[in-house]
Parts: C-alpha cells; structure tokens; sequence
C-alpha cells in the first residue's frame, strides 16, 4: 500500500535540496555506534499565513516559511541533539557528529524491532493556503466583521484573524526506516467587545481543523463564531460578582474538558513518571477518579486539530486508555519513556519543530459520555456554579494542583441556572478531582479546535473534550465570599 | 535623515562579529531594494543569527546536550499605506528574494490604513548607546555540564528530604541581529545571554513539592554562584512542604518580588497602544490621573549596562530612552510602537515590541519588614494560570506561597485562589520591598496590597 503522505512530505523536503535517501543513511550512519541506542533525523518544512481584520479593514497580513533538520543520538537515558535551519549534508554531518558526542563508554544494548503499521490517512497532505483566493479571505473577514456589527448595536470593536498552514515532515529512523507526514491546519478566531453605559466587556470564539479553509464555510460554521463571541460578550455585560470558596461545579460540554488535559493528563504523561515527579507516578491499576469517568487520549480522530498520522517520531498514532472507569491504565509515552520504562510507545511522541526535542505530550484527551441528561445535572444541584466556557489553565505536576479559567459562569440556584458572574479561576488537586465527580452527562461534545499546550517552552496544537459533569467540591475564585 | 546605510555601528566585538554584521547588512540591502524593484514606497527588514549551547543533567547523570543554530529573516513592506510582512529561516538568496516577493503579495491585498507605514524619520536611533550586552562563553560541552552538575548536586545534598530533581540546566547563547529601512536606517548589534537553572523535588508524610531557582546574565561571571543557585532551589522546595490550604477570607496580601512582576506585566498591557486605540483597556483615558498611590514611580531604563532589557532601539528602529511611566503615582506616558501612536494621535514612545528594563522605584523595607507591616495575610510565593481580563482589570488567579502572623510565615499555604480587581489593587499598594529582583525585564522587590479576596477550603 502507498502512503500518498509520505510521498508527498519526501517530494516537498527532500527534492528542492537534492539530498537523497543514501545521503541520509550516511548522516545516520555518522550517529550510530556501538553506545547508542536510537537515534533519528527530523526534516521539517511549514508555510503558514495569517491574515486580521480590525476595525472593519484587513489591515495586515505575514507569510512565514520555516525549514530546518534536527538530529538527536539516544544513549541509556542520556539524549545528544543538534538542529540546524540549513539543511545541506555538510551541515547535517557536523549536527550529526555533535549528536553522537552524547554516546559515552558502557551504555545498554540496541533495543526493539517493531513490526510497522501503516497510518491510515486522518486528513489529507494538503496546503491550506490556495484553498480560498485572497480576495475571498478577505471578504470573508469582512462578511464576519459586518455581521457581529449587525447582530448588536453595543458591538463596539471586532477583531478577525484567519490562519492557516501546513507543516511536511520525514523522520528517519536508526533502523533506516523514513516516515513523512504532511499536516494541515487552518484556525479561524472572532473577538469582540461590547460597550454599555460606559462598562467594555470582551467575548470570544472560533475554531480550526486539520482541513483546509473551506472548513469553515461548510453550513454555518464561521457565522456561528461570530454569534457566539457576540453572546459571550453580551452575558459578561451582565455578570455579577463571582462566588468564592469550595462548591459543587457542574462543568459544560465540549472545551471545559481542559480540566481533563489539566488535573490529570499531563501528570499522565510517560518522562514525569519515569523520572517519579508526577502526583501520578507508580499509581497504575490504583483508583484515581469515580467509576464514571473512563478518560482516553485518541490521536487518529479525523481532521482533529490534536490528531496526527504518525507522530513526530514516527510511531503511528492511537486511542490509548488513561483512566477506565476510575482506574489508571497507563500512561503516554515517546520511544525514549516507553524503552526505559519497559512498555511500548503510544504514539505521543511530538515536538514544536526540528529545533525542539520530542517528548510525550497529548493529542485529544476527552471523558467518555455517561448516562445522565445535562438538565438533570443542573437539577440536582441545591447551590453550586455552572461553569460553560473556559480560557486556558495550569498544573504543577508534582503537587498536583491545577487551575482553569472560567470565562462564562452562571449561579445555580435550587436546580435552576441563575444569574450569570465575571469569569473566575477553578482550582483543584489533581489525583483527586475526578473522585469526586457525581455525574457524568449524555452529551459529550469535543471542542471547536483551539487548543494549544505549552511544555518545557514547546507549543502544540491539542484538542479536549468532555460531557456535563458534575463534581462534588472545587474551589472557585471569585470575590464575593 | 542621515544615517548612512553603509555605516555600520554597534557593540560587535572584532574579527567574525563585525564580519557577520557586515553580511547581514548586505542582505538586509539586497532585500530593500527587491521590494523596491517590486513597487513599495517603503521596506523594513530584520535578521538575526543565533547560536547556542544548553545541557541539562539530572540525578548526577547527563540529560540531554543541545546544540542550537538558528537564524531568521522577516520584511514588512508598504505600498502607500497598504502592509504586508513576511518571515523565512532560509536567508539564501533566493528564499530572501522569494521572502520580500510574498510580503508584496500580500500588501495588494491589505486595505489602505492611513496610520501605516515606516517610523517618523526623525524618531530613528541616530545615537547608539554602548550597552555592554555581548560577552559570549567559550564553554565546550564537558565545561557547561559540570557547571550543571556542581548545582544539581548542591540542591540533592542540601537535605535529605530533598528526594529526587527535575534537574538542572546550563544554557548559552550568543547572535547577532540586524536592522534596517529605506529611510537608510541601518544597524546591527552582537548580544549573549547565559542562564543556569536548577528545580528540585522535596517528599514529607507522603505529600510532594518542587520548586526552583535560576540566574540569567549577559556576562558569565554576573551568573549566580552554580552551588547557591542550587541551595536556593532546595530551599525554596523544602519550604513549601506541610502545605495546606487556608478557609476563604479577605486579607492582605504580599506578592514575592520575583512574582511580583507580573502585576507590572499585567499593567504595561492596560496602557500599550495597542489595547488602548482598541479600547481594550481598564485603562482608557488615564494620563494625567493617579492610578497608584502617591509613593509609586514606575520607570523605564532601556540603556542600563549589561542587563537583560537594554536596546538601542526598539524592533522598529525608533530610539528608546529611559522616562517615567509613573511618577507620583501618576500615569505619565502610555507603551506606543509608530502604528499605535499614530492610531492615538501621539509619538512613538519606542517601544515596538515592547518596555525595557521597566522598574518600580524600591522602597525601604525588606521582605521580613514588608510582612511585619502586613501583620496578618498571604505571602504568595507562585501563581497559576491566567485569569486576568485587561478589558475589565478583573483578576483571579491560582496561588500558593505562606499564611503570615504577626508579621511572621506560620506555614505554606497551596491550592486556593486569589482575586480582585486590577484598578484597585493597584490603588491599595501599601509598600514596596527593597528586595529588588534584578533578574529579568522588570525589576521590582515586593508589593504589598491592602486586600485580596483568599478563596479555599
């Protein structure tokens, strides 16, 4: 079977610069010895645009190219890396000998051969950016501009930004294997800020995919933005003092799922737990949440912003189980965790470019739905909040405490959603947050495709998702005590 | 304007530095005149070259050696008042050409904006300040890591509840970058920048913390002694074992020097132009009014020798100078790059791309003092996650740190949240500390606030 996506990767990075097959086998072959235990080439070629929309004009538009090798040599537990924005053999054998340099006397022994699997196609090896002319991005931030400025007249300022790009990739690896991926991605964000009596309150939305920019013209897609960051906006004009203390929260659908990514997946992640740093660390087959909640990390959902063919160290990705009803099954891992930790590599292996170093992070992580209506779960809550929309969050790993930002909350009065209070921050102890979940809602939902997760100074793009859940005590940081 | 573009200053050492720079400003020239052939009234190109070295090791054993080499090159171009940029990391000639060719493109496609366009010519550096900002390290692999190392082990063998690290790591970097527009603005610079970091993990009755230090300098010999950064990150470790958290209530509140700063971040965000012409601020219409209380100057330093803020010029070329932001307590000059001054009828205050080396005028009382004025309340140590909206200067953020009494730290304190409104948290500083952070781009010692909201338990 082809892989129209490896061809496509090796015709986009590998011909322009006339290097071939047999000049990488002899940069490899600079980096391997007898002390080293893998090793791989990373090449890497992105083209990205963006385009904004302020004050009803698109005032500016960038185009970037980014290019580049990096080289990495593992020894035991010790990593040798060198990259290089030129991509010529001469540069790639010095990277390649100051890789290996890492190699030192009485390393462990070569490691694993795996069978190889073929990805299947999660979206298509395509550059977004001829998808729609420039005269039609134009017109389409300016459609979005006009119709946030028609749905209210208190929209006092509209912001528009569509970007879009895609990013070719080949991972050579010790065995000679060469695995390419080309990966889309196209992101499309609403902003406003509304204006009454003098009071400015702000409301955003928007979304993005694997895909390229016809995405966001299918059925309502790009309008619904703008709607939504127009109510958002609207809500927080009336907001009210937000509660603070210890409560029941029931957490909406779909984005919030970032309490997922936060309390429990990074701590899940394979190079914490190895090293024991993790609130998680030696906790498999221990109960870390209530029998409801089953929580995945599932790479191969199509067209997912977090979803990838291969991952960036070749390894295709998968559905791997964190937490089965409220057990912890395993963790995520690269091929360096996975070898010194004895299990295998789960396809979580990425890296921001060529100029970082992979280690294990999270593709889409979402709960599972469970059984109970979303109105049901707002009814039996006597006093608590509802939190819908949420900004970013945090976690330290070795404590366990985390926090996310809620952007849209309402009070939850005698089972009825009551008035709406200023976004607020969530915080929680990780390794038991999930026990205390109550409910679990019929209507899981993943988000629009915004995320991105930042590591050890490394961005990218993930995606989460969750149903209603309702959890029994976080502490919520508003004013009003 | 007079600068001559074949004049090239700057704080290049000799030999390949200079030679470097006189490379670079060649392509940056061959690019202006591309987008010149091409039909823009006016171009402004940047490039930079850095390379670098960072080692980390952990538990005595090597982690990791990186060898860094980056480069990069970006454009903007006008056509009148229509803008377009574009960036590439490839500075061949051809992907140069190809660079300004796509930064053309798209400027045919932007919509005529009044405001845009290259700096006023008079606001250009025509004085180039020596800021003493290169002294590269000519450390091989073998050097750095035993520098890792002698702080690693002098965090594991502080105490022996210190119980296992995330490591510690030594990073060097040195580049040069250069800048210049078709008003003939033309200068680059060689800068260095070294760091070393260390973050430990402490384990008591089963609960586990971490916490970490770390020193960054221009010049190697400024760096922190290896062993007492790594002291310092034990101790901070150790400190927050036995956290718990604290029942909701209203208190005072002191934030630590090195967290301290971002409370400034948060209010050079309300006052940059950006925000400001967007109406995106708590902070719109301010000049001229008191925003803090009457023993606040906030300033502004961007040529002080050697430290990590210092620019001649800011991204676009327009010359910094040292002014007050805050004086009296009293908002004296908001953050403006060209675009946004222009957007508000004012001078670019040079700082495209940002302030440097902002510092808040220290008061007279150290930290012990600070606390012992404070009496009772939360010394907040670390903060988590955002949670601040620079629309309505609504604050609410994770915290951690020590609950205080009687002007004494009783324990540490974790898992709660602190909350308030920016406007009268800044209203409500009731002292700054002498204990002066000097490590990053701004430079404060610790900001007592009159009251927070607490929330936990």
């Amino acid at each position: 079977m082809t892989n129209e996506s490896l061809d496509v990767a090796r015709r986009l990075i590998l011909d322009p610069l006339a290097l071939s097959a047999s000049d990488l086998d002899r940069v490899m072959a600079t980096m391997l010895g007898a002390a080293i235990d893998d090793a791989d080439i990373y090449l890497q070629q992105s083209r990205y645009e963006s385009w904004a929309l302020e004050d009803g004009m698109v005032k500016e538009g960038s185009h970037s190219i980014d290019q580049g090798a990096g080289l990495r040599a593992v020894s035991g537990e010790k990593t040798g890396f060198a990259y290089s924005d030129e991509i010529a053999l001469p540069t790639l054998i010095e990277a390649a000998r100051n890789a290996r340099a890492i190699a030192v006397a009485g390393a462990s022994s070569p490691s694993r051969v795996e069978a190889r699997e073929t990805p299947s196609r999660l979206y298509l090896p395509i550059d977004p950016l001829p998808s729609l002319s420039e005269q039609d991005k134009i017109d389409l931030l300016r459609r979005l501009d006009a119709e946030a400025r028609r749905l209210d007249p208190r929209v006092e300022q509209v912001i528009v930004s569509l970007s879009g790009g895609s990013s070719a990739i080949l991972v050579l690896d010790r065995a000679g294997a060469m695995h390419g991926d080309v990966r889309p991605l196209v992101r499309l964000n609403v902003s406003v800020i509304v204006q009454q009596d003098g009071r400015r309150e702000q409301g955003s939305s928007g979304g993005g995919a694997r895909a390229d920019y016809r995405y966001f013209l299918e059925g309502d897609r790009a309008s619904g933005y703008v709607r939504e960051a127009v109510r958002l906006a609207l809500v927080n004009l009336e907001a009210g003092e937000a509660p603070a203390g210890t409560m029941t929260v029931v957490l909406g659908p779909g984005w919030p799922g970032v309490l997922l990514h936060e309390a429990i997946g990074h701590g899940l992640e394979g190079d914490f737990n190895r090293k024991g740093t993790s609130a998680f660390s030696g906790r498999v087959g221990e109960r870390v949440a209530s029998a409801l909640c089953t929580v995945v990390d599932d790479g191969t959902l199509p067209g997912r912003r977090g979803s990838l063919n291969i991952d960036d160290e070749g390894t295709v990705t998968q559905c791997t189980t964190l937490i089965e009803n409220g057990i912890l099954r395993g963790y995520m891992q690269d091929k360096l965790n996975a070898r010194l930790m004895g299990v295998r590599p789960t396809g979580n292996g990425r890296r921001e470019s060529y100029a970082h170093l992979p280690m294990p992070r999270m593709t889409n992580t979402y709960m599972l739905p469970g059984a109970t209506p979303p109105e049901e779960i707002i009814e039996s809550v006597q006093h608590g909040l509802y939190a819908k929309n949420f900004g970013g969050g945090q976690v330290d790993i070795t404590s366990g405490k985390f926090v996310f930002s809620a952007s849209e909350a309402y009070l939850i009065e005698n089972g009825r959603i009551g008035r709406p209070v200023k976004g607020a921050t969530l915080i929680g102890n990780g390794p038991d947050v999930l026990t205390r979940v109550s409910l679990v809602g019929n209507d899981l939902a993943l988000d629009s495709g915004v995320g991105t997760c930042g590591k050890d100074g490394q961005s990218v793009p993930v995606g989460v998702g969750q149903p209603t859940l309702r959890v029994d005590g976080l502490t919520v940081g508003g004013t009003s005590v | 304007m007079s600068v001559g573009r074949q004049e090239l200053k700057g704080d290049a050492g000799p030999g390949t530095e200079k030679q470097r720079l006189d490379e670079l400003a060649e392509l940056i020239g061959r690019s202006l005149d591309s987008a010149a052939e091409r039909g823009a009234s006016g171009a402004e190109a940047a490039v930079s070259v850095d390379r670098g070295l960072s080692v980390a090791v952990r538990m005595g054993e090597v982690e990791t050696i990186e060898y860094h080499r980056s480069q990069g090159f970006g454009v903007t171009v006008y056509f009148g008042h229509r803008k377009g940029s574009a960036s590439s990391t490839d500075l061949s000639p051809t992907a140069v050409a190809d660079t300004v060719a796509a930064a053309c493109r798209i400027a045919q496609y932007a919509a005529e904006d009044p405001y845009a366009g290259l700096p006023d010519a008079d606001t250009l550096a025509r004085e180039f300040p020596k800021l003493d900002v290169f002294h590269p390290w000519n450390l091989d692999a073998d050097g750095a890591i035993g520098i890792a190392m002698e702080c690693e082990n002098a965090a594991r063998g502080f105490d022996p509840e210190i119980s296992n690290s995330e490591g510690a790591s030594l990073d060097t970097f040195q580049g040069v970058r250069m800048l210049g527009n078709t008003l003939g603005f033309m200068h680059g610079y060689a800068s260095s920048r070294h760091s070393l970091s260390c973050s430990v993990i402490g384990q008591r009755d089963g609960q586990m913390q971490r916490d970490d230090w770390w020193t960054v300098a221009r010049a190697p010999q400024d760096l922190e002694a290896a062993a007492e950064v790594g002291r310092k990150a034990a101790e901070r470790t150790l400190s927050r074992l036995g956290a718990r958290s604290l029942t909701t209530r209203q208190c005072p509140v002191v934030f630590a020097a090195d967290i301290a700063s971002s409370l400034l971040g948060h209010f050079i965000a309300a006052i940059r132009g950006g925000n400001l012409y967007r109406k995106s601020s708590f902070l719109l219409d301010c000049l001229g009014k008191p925003i803090f209380p009457e023993f606040v100057r906030i300033h502004e330093q961007p040529h002080l020798p050697r430290a990590l803020g210092s620019v001649p010029y800011d991204s676009e070329g327009v010359a910094t100078y040292p002014r007050d932001l805050v004086s009296q307590g009293v908002l004296q000059s908001y953050v403006l790059s060209t675009y946004s001054a222009r957007k508000l009828g004012l001078k670019s205050t040079g700082n495209a791309g940002g302030v440097h080396n902002l510092t808040v005028e220290p008061g007279l009382l150290g930290l012990p003092e600070l606390l012992k004025t404070m009496d009772s309340g939360l010394l907040v140590t670390e903060m988590m996650g955002q949670g601040v909206n620079i629309v309505t200067g609504d604050y609410s953020r994770g915290a951690a740190g020590f609950w205080v009494e009687n002007g004494v730290i009783q324990y540490p304190v974790e898992e709660i949240t602190i909350a308030g409104n920016l406007r009268s948290m800044f209203r409500g500083i009731q002292a700054i500390g002498s204990d002066v952070d000097a490590r990053g781009n701004t430079r404060t010692g610790s900001i007592l606030i009159d009251s927070m909201t607490v929330a936990g338990n």
